[in-house]
């Protein structure tokens, strides 16, 4: 029988699309993260993490609420990895589940201002919540 | 030249000039916004997973219509601009979600056929650059901005991923400077114009995106800019609020001014 990470492991490949084994380690993704100094585990770490099954350790982690969905380092990796859709679909892994969403209606009107475009709520709810 | 326009959410509230301008300038430029029926909002920004479906879904009934309509279709908006090209090559390269798309659609009252990524999908800057022209838009100019030093700042959701949105080298555009120039105004080029403003972080971190909007702004303005110039709501907001001593504005102003149809205060 699998594993609960060889199976969560086959669900971020699958959902990603991502093949980590294309990785080079040249750390050029997490170079030009600009979230690199918010983030505890960076894009590169992602892939490797992934690839060696420390998927606990990435969804207990912040860091996959801060990635900006700016695809440069999707854009910028020279072999064509695309970490930051492994990022996604860890949050996504764990949002889906009941009760986990990151952010709530309840949140919003403390974070926010009155100039605050629409385009910034739905974007955060489609990251953040399910 | 008719075009389908998908304005979305937040032109319709909070960046009501970036519509109103761009609808006035195509006009004078022999362009016809139409816009479609009943759209939804797009969601705002992409999600890359492949199994997530329905949340796509109000990118295609967008995409259907336009097909529907034998036209392009066009927005202003950067981030929905993003989300509908990127879901277009999603149907186009993902048979898989292509068919399950097409099997939530096929329940929808009146569903034309099944879609299949057929719908030439355009930001207004390329409807500017490739169907109507910078040379007839210099010829239209009836204030050119001369002397202004503009920022041209295309963020990431123009640009990114490259190969799907295939609007510009995303790593040395050059569309927005040529647009400056049109209007007689002249472009500064500054590292961080295509780096990321701090996007929808702003909502759970403000910290962090004014972080990435002071990178920005700075580096305008130590390049000489007078003003920076954006297509996406976001990043204006994103810019200012963290306090940006150049100004910012939507492009669709600058062509307005330019075109002299700018209304000294706009506020509908
Ligand atoms: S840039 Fe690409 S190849 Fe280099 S470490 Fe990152 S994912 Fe691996
Ligand atoms: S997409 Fe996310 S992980 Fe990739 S460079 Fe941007 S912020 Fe970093």
């Amino acid at each position: 029988m699998q594993s609960k990470t060889e199976r969560e492991k086959e669900q971020i490949l699958r959902m990603s699309g991502v093949n980590p084994l294309k990785c080079m380690r040249c750390g050029k993704c997490s170079g030009t993260c600009p979230s690199y100094d918010e983030m505890e585990y960076h894009p590169h770490q992602f892939v490797y993490m992934v690839e060696t099954g420390d998927i606990e350790a990435l969804k207990n982690s912040d860091s996959i609420y801060k990635c900006l969905s700016c695809f440069a380092c999707v854009d910028r990796c020279p072999r064509g990895v695309e970490p930051a859709k492994l990022v996604e679909a860890l949050r996504l892994l764990v949002i889906r589940e009941k009760g986990a969403n990151h952010l709530t209606p309840n949140d919003i009107p403390e974070l926010v201002d009155d100039e605050i475009p629409q385009q910034a709520l739905v974007s955060a709810f489609r990251k953040y919540s399910k | 030249m008719k075009v389908s326009y998908f304005p979305g959410c937040t032109l319709r509230t909070k960046a009501k000039e970036l519509d109103f301008y761009a609808r006035k300038c195509a006009e004078i430029l022999g362009a016809e916004l139409c816009e479609i029926e009943n759209w939804q909002c797009c969601g705002g920004v992409f999600v890359s997973a492949k199994d997530e479906i329905a949340t796509k879904l109000s990118s295609v009934r967008a995409l259907v219509a336009a097909r529907d309509a034998n036209q392009p279709l066009v927005t202003v908006c950067s981030a929905c601009h993003n989300v509908i090209k990127q879901t277009n090559h999603a149907i186009q390269s993902d048979e898989d979600f292509a068919t399950k798309v097409n099997t939530y659609l096929a329940q929808d009252k009146d569903f034309s056929g099944p879609y299949s990524g057929e719908t030439e999908v355009c930001h207004y800057l390329e409807l500017l650059r490739d169907k109507i022209g910078f040379d007839k838009i210099k010829e239209a100019v009836k204030n050119p901005l001369k002397g202004k030093k503009v920022a041209a700042y295309y963020g990431c959701m123009l640009l990114r991923p490259g190969k799907v949105m295939a609007f510009d080298d995303p790593e040395n555009p050059t569309l927005m400077e040529e647009f400056i120039k049109a209007l007689g105004a002249e472009p500064v080029i500054y590292p961080s114009r295509n780096e990321c403003c701090g996007g929808y972080v702003v909502v759970e971190d403000a910290e962090s995106a004014k972080k990435k909007s002071a990178k920005v702004t700075d580096s305008a303005k130590n390049h000489g800019a007078d003003m920076i110039v954006t297509a996406c709501p976001l990043c204006k907001y994103n810019l200012v609020k963290n306090g940006s001593e150049l100004p910012v504005i939507y492009f669709t102003e600058l062509l307005a001014e330019a075109l002299g149809v700018k209304e000294d205060n706009y506020a509908e």
